[in-house]
């Protein structure tokens, strides 16, 4: 992103072709045109050996979790929509108490509202999933072996920028649930995530 | 110590055991099957052998995408290149006639190829996309002889594993295994867009791995050497770029 901060939508993209977007921010090659008149540090070469050896850690522990929610019915119990979750007032109401900084009710702190159940189907099912496919496209051996990977997103370009975008989307999601770890109490929280069990009292913090 | 407790001791150690084999048996099978890179030691080893391991159990024929004439990029990218030797000044002033590539190493007959040698071969064009590690790419249309017709040609040995091939530019050297330099795609290109490559895009001679990221795509080929073993080649890492901290394998 730094070494070319410049994205496209298609098959090619370069310094001689119209941009989709520009990153308002310096490079760290020569190469391409950005205002600024000084280069960073190139750190390509070691943030793309953590990248892809990240992906595998997601990729492998993800399918893992993946299986267990599946068989454990996880998934149907805890994350899918109950009955008059998805109506607008249900909605409103989860979004106005997060908007109030509410913090939540001692009967809600164990259970995933409409709003968290919505998020974690979200993330789980479509942005994962599409980190994995967006950047497998980008792939020049990958797509020989399968070529619809990469058509199928509209190019190798297009599959770039749609990775950033959902990136950007994963980003966001870690800071707001962090942030809301943090206010439902981190020490219970981090207890029940790790251990799989809520203790019976709440934290006041 | 209960009869239940024991059981279950033996059940952990005999599941132990057996995890610790089958990883054995994996590595084994991964070495015997040539799925680990030269660069697989280290913090970042494990994820790059993954890499390599499961673009070559996947990959191993597959072909590169090509594309129609009408998607060739207006304008093919010429990055930096660092300023030409003087031997490659003299070269270029007499139209490259006296250009080189030296072919050694685990060959039946080591051969020295003029480019109009390489030109009487049977050629392959093929319009492929090159791609950077840094997030551009273009695609061009490239016309070479495949490398696997010179290593028919020279004849390589049967321990062969990779081909080393370096650029006149001293610093700047790759390899690649035996699956991408007998793959039909990777060509000895002298031509682009036309019948010569401009020197901005790596001419006279430039190798095309298009399966692989634009820096395994070398630029002003002078030397290929067949070998089993990369250990002897600068550190050991297979190429000049696991030693500036990029990967070997570059598919990805």
């Amino acid at each position: 992103m730094v070494s070319h901060p410049r994205f496209y939508w298609g098959e090619t993209g370069n310094v001689h072709t119209p941009t989709l977007f520009k990153l308002p921010i310096p490079a760290s090659r020569n190469l391409v045109p950005t205002g600024y008149d000084y280069v960073l540090p190139d750190q390509n070469g070691w943030s793309r050996y953590l990248h892809f050896q990240s992906a595998w850690v997601v990729v492998l522990t993800g399918l893992l979790y993946a299986t267990y929610g599946l068989f454990t019915g996880h998934f149907r119990y805890n994350l899918m929509s109950r009955e008059g979750d998805l109506s607008w007032r249900t909605l409103s109401i989860a979004i106005a108490k997060n908007l109030r900084l509410e913090r939540p009710s001692e009967a809600e702190a164990w259970t995933y509202n409409a709003l968290q159940r919505l998020a974690y189907l979200f993330v789980i099912f479509v942005l994962f999933p599409l980190v994995i496919w967006t950047g497998l496209a980008m792939s020049p051996a990958f797509v020989s072996a399968v070529p619809a990977a990469v058509t199928l997103l509209g190019g190798q370009q297009s599959a770039r920028t749609m990775h950033f975008f959902v990136s950007v989307f994963l980003l966001l999601f870690l800071l707001i649930h962090i942030v809301m770890v943090c206010r439902a109490g981190f020490r219970s929280r981090m207890r029940a995530m790790i251990t799989g069990h809520a203790s019976t009292h709440m934290e006041r913090t | 110590m209960t009869n239940l407790s024991r059981r279950k001791l033996i059940t952990t150690g005999l599941a132990t055991a057996a995890g610790v084999t089958g990883l054995g048996l994996a590595a084994r099978l991964a070495q015997r099957q040539a799925l680990i890179p030269p660069d697989h030691g280290g913090f970042y080893g494990v994820g790059e052998t993954l890499n390599y391991a499961s673009h070559r159990l996947l990959t191993r024929h597959s072909l590169a995408r090509e594309f129609p004439k009408s998607q060739i990029s207006k304008i093919p990218v010429a990055n930096e290149i660092a300023p030409p030797s003087e031997a490659f000044r003299r070269l270029q002033a007499g139209g490259f006639a006296d250009w080189r590539l030296s072919v050694s190493g685990m060959v039946d007959r080591p051969a020295s190829f003029s480019l109009a040698h390489l030109k009487s071969y049977p050629s392959r064009s093929q319009i492929t996309q090159l791609v950077c590690e840094e997030g551009w790419s273009y695609i061009a249309e490239w016309i070479g002889v495949p490398l696997s017709h010179v290593l028919e040609v020279v004849g390589i040995q049967p321990q062969a594993k990779y081909v080393v091939y370096s650029s006149i530019d001293p610093g700047w050297w790759d390899s690649i295994d035996m699956a991408d330099a007998l793959h039909p795609q990777t060509v000895l290109a002298y031509g682009m867009n036309g019948p010569e490559i401009p020197v901005g895009n790596g001419g006279p001679l430039r190798m095309r791995v298009p399966r692989q990221l634009g820096y395994k795509s070398v630029k002003f080929i002078t030397g290929l050497t067949v070998t089993d073993s990369l250990k002897a080649f600068g550190k050991g890492l297979g190429s000049a770029s696991p030693e500036a901290g990029y990967a070997w394998y570059a598919g990805i």
